[in-house]
């Protein structure tokens, strides 16, 4: 029993292993139709739909789908390989497989004003090359572009005709010539583009762009504001329009000589507009007062203790006294101005009331 | 040569102010005369007006100097005194403090006033009050700022700082290049 017991596993166990690492060859009627580039395998066998029915069809279908998948990556393997960082990596090749378009076609762009006209007159177009020979330097040169044939602003002579005015420079009229040319050439360009993308161009003037901020359209307004033959002038406002007052650069300062009376004025107002904003400095002071008060203190206790020490405490005093009395300012002369301009005021406060 | 401007003279009066207070008026409105500030090349003068007349006449590359410079504009726009105002804020000073001689010399080399040099201080004088230094004989040498209030300066010790040299007479032989 035992025995048999272990044939049975053994079988079994083998069993397992050929089932697991079944051939990588595989046997098809028809080769399978590989589009490496795609990784895409087509399989055009026919099924066998009695072993379809026979078996259970998730296991037809996996041992199918294994098949083929093998056949696959064989065909992988057969095209070069290479090492990437560690990783083996396979050449694919180009995709055979036409893949539908995502988006619609182009549509084709319409004629420019020149191909109608060619297409109206039945002007065709002519093949030229690009390379001519050039006899007076003996070479090939090119019919356009750089050190072309006739480059006719680089010429080193030019004749003045009859009829030109001989203070005229030929040289920078033909220079001037060309860049107009150029101009009118890019701007021809620039309007066929525009007509076929249908994007509107005006006439006269600049293309407004996309978003403006604030600022833009500020300037912009004041800009067109000024833009008037009197220099805006006689522009109306808008009720709640403000002047634009900083456009200007340039700071204006007083004349050298001007009114001296109007300038001394001007500084006494601004002097006094000064003093009315400065505080009195109210913590100075109480700091002051503070450590008078404490030295008056000490004094005094000292002056307690012995009477040597007494007279320095009581001069100490004297000058504390003497300082708290006046607001600010201890100095003789501003104290001889302040006598002075006391009564003064006095008596006109009297003739008032 | 410019007048100043409004704000640039109120920077200017501010710092004046620091040290003469309100005798400012005393030099804008002058009884014997009408003397002006006026701007060159970022210096701050005052000049009378006959001389401002004159002044006018010389072109502005080839003029110097007009009158007495005050001080000057730095580049941030803030106002620098210089030692030749001394004449102007000497007389008008609210605050004043005597150096005794033997710290003289060191005060005119441009040294700090020590308390051991302190001869006398207007009493009131508050903490970085912009004060006028005197020699004892009552010869103004220059300008500075209180460190210390008066209060103070009567218990700190004999080795501190009690004026912040700003500028002193020496000044005209040290920097006789760059003073106009």
């Amino acid at each position: 029993m035992a025995a048999c017991s272990i044939e049975d596993v053994l079988a079994k166990a083998e069993q397992d292993e050929a089932e697991k690492l079944k051939s990588i060859t595989v046997q098809k009627e028809l080769d399978l139709e590989f589009d490496i580039g795609n990784l895409v395998a087509y399989d055009k066998n026919r099924i066998d739909i009695r072993q379809f029915r026979e078996q259970k069809k998730d296991d037809f279908l996996r041992s199918l789908a294994r098949d083929n998948t093998q056949l696959l990556i064989n065909e992988i393997w057969k095209h070069p390989t290479e090492r990437v960082e560690e990783v083996i990596v396979v050449k694919l090749p180009e995709p055979t497989t036409a893949l539908p378009r995502e988006k619609p076609p182009p549509k084709p762009r319409p004629p420019t004003k020149w191909e109608e006209f060619a297409k109206l007159k039945g002007i065709q177009k002519k093949k030229k090359t690009n390379l001519v020979w050039d006899d007076v330097a003996k070479e090939w040169k090119r019919r356009w572009g750089y050190k072309r044939v006739n480059d006719g602003t680089k010429e080193w002579l030019i004749e003045v005709p009859e009829t030109a005015d001989p203070n005229e420079d030929q040289f920078a009229k033909r220079n001037k010539a060309k860049k107009e040319k150029v101009a009118k050439n890019e701007l021809h360009r620039l309007r066929n583009i525009a007509r076929a993308q249908k994007i509107k161009v005006p006439g006269v003037g600049l293309t407004p762009t996309a978003q403006q901020s604030t600022t833009d359209l500020i300037r912009a307004v004041n800009v067109a504001k000024v833009s008037t033959a009197s220099a805006g002038k006689f522009q109306d406002r808008l009720p709640k329009e403000k002047a634009p007052r900083n456009t200007g650069k340039k700071r204006k300062f007083q004349p050298v000589i001007g009114n001296f009376s109007n300038e001394k004025q001007r500084q006494l107002d601004l002097l006094k507009v000064m003093d009315s904003k400065k505080p009195r400095l109210d913590v100075n002071k109480a700091v002051n007062k503070q450590m008078r008060e404490d030295d008056r203190e000490e004094s005094a206790a000292k002056f307690r203790k012995g009477g040597k020490k007494g007279r320095k405490g009581g001069n100490f005093s004297g000058k504390g006294k003497g300082g708290s009395g006046k607001g600010k300012g201890g100095g003789s002369k501003g104290r001889a101005g302040g006598k002075g301009q006391g009564p003064p005021g006095g008596k006109k406060g009297a003739g008032k009331r | 040569m410019r007048p100043l401007t409004d704000d640039e003279t109120k920077t200017m009066f501010e710092k004046l102010s620091k040290y003469i207070g309100e005798n400012i008026k005393l030099l804008v409105d002058r009884p014997d005369g009408t003397y002006c500030f006026r701007l060159h090349n970022d210096r701050v003068y005052y000049i009378s007006e006959k001389i401002l007349k004159l002044a006018t006449n010389i072109s502005r590359d080839k003029l110097v100097s007009v009158g007495t410079c005050f001080g000057k504009f730095t580049k941030t726009i803030k106002f620098r005194l210089h030692i030749t105002a001394l004449d102007f804020l000497a007389p008008y000073a609210k605050f004043k403090v005597w150096v005794k001689p033997g710290q003289e010399q060191s005060f005119l080399y441009g040294n700090h006033v020590l308390k051991s040099g302190l001869g006398r201080i207007t009493e009131n004088t508050n903490q970085y009050q912009g004060v006028v230094v005197y020699s004892m004989a009552d010869v103004p040498l220059g300008f500075g700022v209180a460190a210390k209030s008066t209060q103070e300066c009567r218990r700190v010790d004999p080795m501190s700082i009690v004026v912040f040299h700003q500028a002193d007479i020496g000044e005209f032989i040290r920097c006789e290049d760059t003073l106009t």
